[in-house]
């Protein structure tokens, strides 16, 4: 700021001979909605996912609702570190945040656009293969016994595939295969499926999924296998309030 | 004198844990309706939980999303980190074998079971102002507990605070026990106040400054940097920080018991107390409190600094700081600071974000944070968080302005202290 503006100075007037506190505004009328209680969590959290200068942040609207409260349970108690929630939500009780889970569990909001298909043809039939079908031989699951017929999670604890950017997903596998998004958990199947993957796969998943597009009126399925329920059973008892 | 060198006790967070307390109330009162003993015994119970949560033991005998008092809970000190112990009744890791007498002996004494003095890590300085009649129905409680067998890592303290005869000579120095002595000349509940502020309530641990030592010293409530951790914890005592004497006393309780009032709203590690700790008071006591509080004589703040003199420049800084504020700030808090009543604290005439050092202020706004569920609130609206998205330069500005509009004056807040703050200090 080179040139002084006059209005700057009579504002920095307004300083010097405003003496005690004179509170002369009316009072602001705040909304009794969780849309104004979650105004904190939507800096970061829009309808796009969004780099930043210290992380990276998904888009949750439309996660599944117990998949957002294990997420943020997590960060609260330090299974899931990440210190910046772990600070926000340090004095949330389980049930506000099961409120905000349901609220941004049923939040519509637009997806962005798909990314560009980078694939090339062999690398797409690889994709296509794990997604359907996975791999017996190495016991790794067909993506979609999981996370859906359409990808888009099973309901309520398993989170969708799609509208996630490549170099998110990629992140994801490459920690999953490091022992696990959540400490001190029991043995995770994701780890363990991670694991198997090769780096020439989880880059081809990764490429698939970020350009699919997503369809209208899709959400989570409803009702995971049993086969799936038995293997992954660390996720989906963690539903109780304690 | 008295001391402890209780720390970070606050900063990290653990909750979600309200049910054990009362269940295991409920239990004993509904196990024994028969021989009058045994129901004396229950409600002996049923008061140490009681007493158990005003006393705020389980926070630092809590793991970050551990077993209920099953310890390990690291307190990072200048001194050391010291981890804190199972006090679950399991017989080899937890204080099974422990008599009345032995705990008697930790809380009034600062002693071991075997006899070896304690750290004033465990807040024994102020726990031994505790009743022996309250000692033994903490410890029963502690005894209906489910045991929880866990070994917790040895505190890991530092050359030469290691060596023990300086810890005997420090507890010569520094630590006197004694039960509370009632002031006759004072009312009933007045003492009461007392009793829980200065003792159970151990709120002199984290609100005075401490020495190089990590003593108190004679120092009373008058506020102090929180050891191994960027809080400060303000003066109870003077009516620049956080003194209550102008208050009246049912704000007093509105923000011990459910983390906000018209004023201000509870944070970090006061945050946690509230949570854990005084919303589970009985009024009664809440209201003893409170009283005693606002009873406190007033006394002048530790630090003070000097607003800055009006300078073209300083006023281009104030104006670079309202532009921010208008942009991030104003939604919530008001174009002229004003806040909404019991939602979004007023920054005008608001003494946490005036207060020197402006520490708090500076991590609100790089951290943000929900004030604490509470039975009283317990919806809270929350502040975003901004490290993320204002450079350290950006935060002192508007710090700055909000600390000097609306009639507010104080000290300007530097991009170092904000960049101190992001060191990842708990």
């Amino acid at each position: 700021m080179k040139g002084l503006d006059p209005i700057i100075l009579i504002v920095g007037a307004g300083f010097a001979i405003s003496a005690g506190f004179a509170i002369a505004a009316a009072p602001l009328d705040v909304p009794d909605t969780m849309a104004e209680r979650v105004k904190a969590c939507v800096i970061c959290h829009g309808s796009e996912d969004k780099s930043g200068r210290d992380g990276y942040y998904p888009r949750i609207a439309g996660k599944p609702q117990g998949y957002l409260f294990n997420q943020l349970r997590s960060f609260r108690d330090g299974q899931r570190y990440y210190r910046p929630m772990a600070l926000l939500l340090a004095d949330v009780s389980d049930q506000y945040l099961q409120e905000m889970a349901d609220y941004f569990s049923t939040l519509k909001q637009p997806y962005p656009p798909p990314e560009r298909m980078i694939s090339s043809p062999q690398e797409i039939r690889l994709a296509r293969k794990l997604i359907d079908y996975g791999d017996p031989a190495r016991k790794i699951p067909a993506c979609i016994e999981c996370h859906g017929k359409e990808l888009m999670g099973t309901a309520p604890f398993i989170p969708g595939l799609l509208g996630l950017p490549r170099v998110y997903l990629i992140a994801q596998f490459a920690a999953w295969r490091g022992g696990g998004l959540l400490r001190r958990h029991a043995a995770h199947c994701m780890s363990e499926i991670a694991k198997q993957l090769t780096s020439e796969e989880t880059n081809a998943l990764s490429a698939w999924l970020a350009a699919r597009p997503i369809l209208e009126n899709t959400g989570p399925a409803a009702v995971l296998s049993v086969e799936m329920t038995r293997r992954c059973g660390s996720i989906v008892q963690r539903d109780s309030i304690r | 004198m008295k001391g402890t060198f209780i720390v970070s006790a606050a900063i990290v967070c653990l909750m979600g844990l309200s049910l054990p307390f009362e269940s295991t109330g409920a239990s004993i009162g509904a196990e024994i309706s028969g021989a009058g003993k045994i129901v004396r015994a229950g409600q002996e119970q049923v008061r140490g939980a009681y007493l158990a949560r005003a006393g705020n033991c389980m926070e630092c005998h809590t793991a970050q999303g551990g077993r209920p008092y099953a310890g390990g809970r690291y307190l990072s000190t200048p001194f050391g980190t010291f981890i804190t112990p199972n006090i679950t009744p399991d017989s080899t890791t937890g204080i099974g074998r422990w008599s009345e007498q032995d705990f008697w002996k930790a809380l009034h004494e600062g002693k071991s079971r075997d006899g070896r003095p304690l750290y004033p890590a465990f807040p024994y300085t102020e726990y031994t102002r505790i009743t022996r009649e309250d000692s033994n129905a903490i410890f029963a409680h502690l005894q209906t507990l489910a045991p929880v067998s866990q070994n917790n890592p040895p505190n890991k303290i530092s050359f030469p605070y290691n060596f023990q005869p300086l810890l005997s000579l420090w507890r010569a120095i520094y630590f006197k026990p004694g039960v509370y002595q009632a002031e006759a000349a004072k009312s009933k509940e007045w003492n009461r106040g007392a009793y829980l502020v200065q003792g159970l309530g151990h709120c002199n641990a984290c609100h005075a400054e401490r020495n190089p030592l990590g003593a108190t010293g004679g120092d009373k409530l008058g506020g102090g940097q929180i050891m191994g951790s960027n809080w400060y914890a303000p003066s109870l005592t003077s009516s620049l920080e956080a003194g209550s004497a102008n208050w009246p006393i049912e704000e007093i309780i509105q923000l011990l018991t459910t983390g906000i009032s018209s004023r201000s709203a509870a944070s970090g590690p006061m945050a946690e107390v509230v949570r854990q700790s005084l919303q589970h008071l009985s009024k009664e006591d809440a209201r003893a409190m409170a009283v005693y509080l606002k009873s406190l004589p007033e006394s002048s703040p530790r630090l003070r600094s000097a607003p800055p003199a009006l300078t073209e420049q300083v006023q281009r800084w104030f104006q670079q700081g309202r532009n921010i504020y208008e942009k991030y700030c104003q939604d919530c808090h008001g174009s002229s600071g004003q806040g909404a009543l019991g939602i979004y604290p007023p920054l005008a005439g608001n003494r946490g974000v005036i207060m020197t050092p402006p520490v708090n202020a500076v991590r609100s706004v790089l951290n943000g944070g929900y004030p604490p569920s509470t039975t009283g609130n317990p919806r809270p609206y929350g502040m975003p968080p901004f490290a993320q998205l204002l450079r350290s330069e950006e935060v002192a500005l508007v710090l700055s302005y909000i600390r000097n509009a609306w009639g507010n004056r104080a000290g300007l807040v530097t991009a170092a202290e904000v960049d101190k703050s992001r060191e990842g200090i708990p």
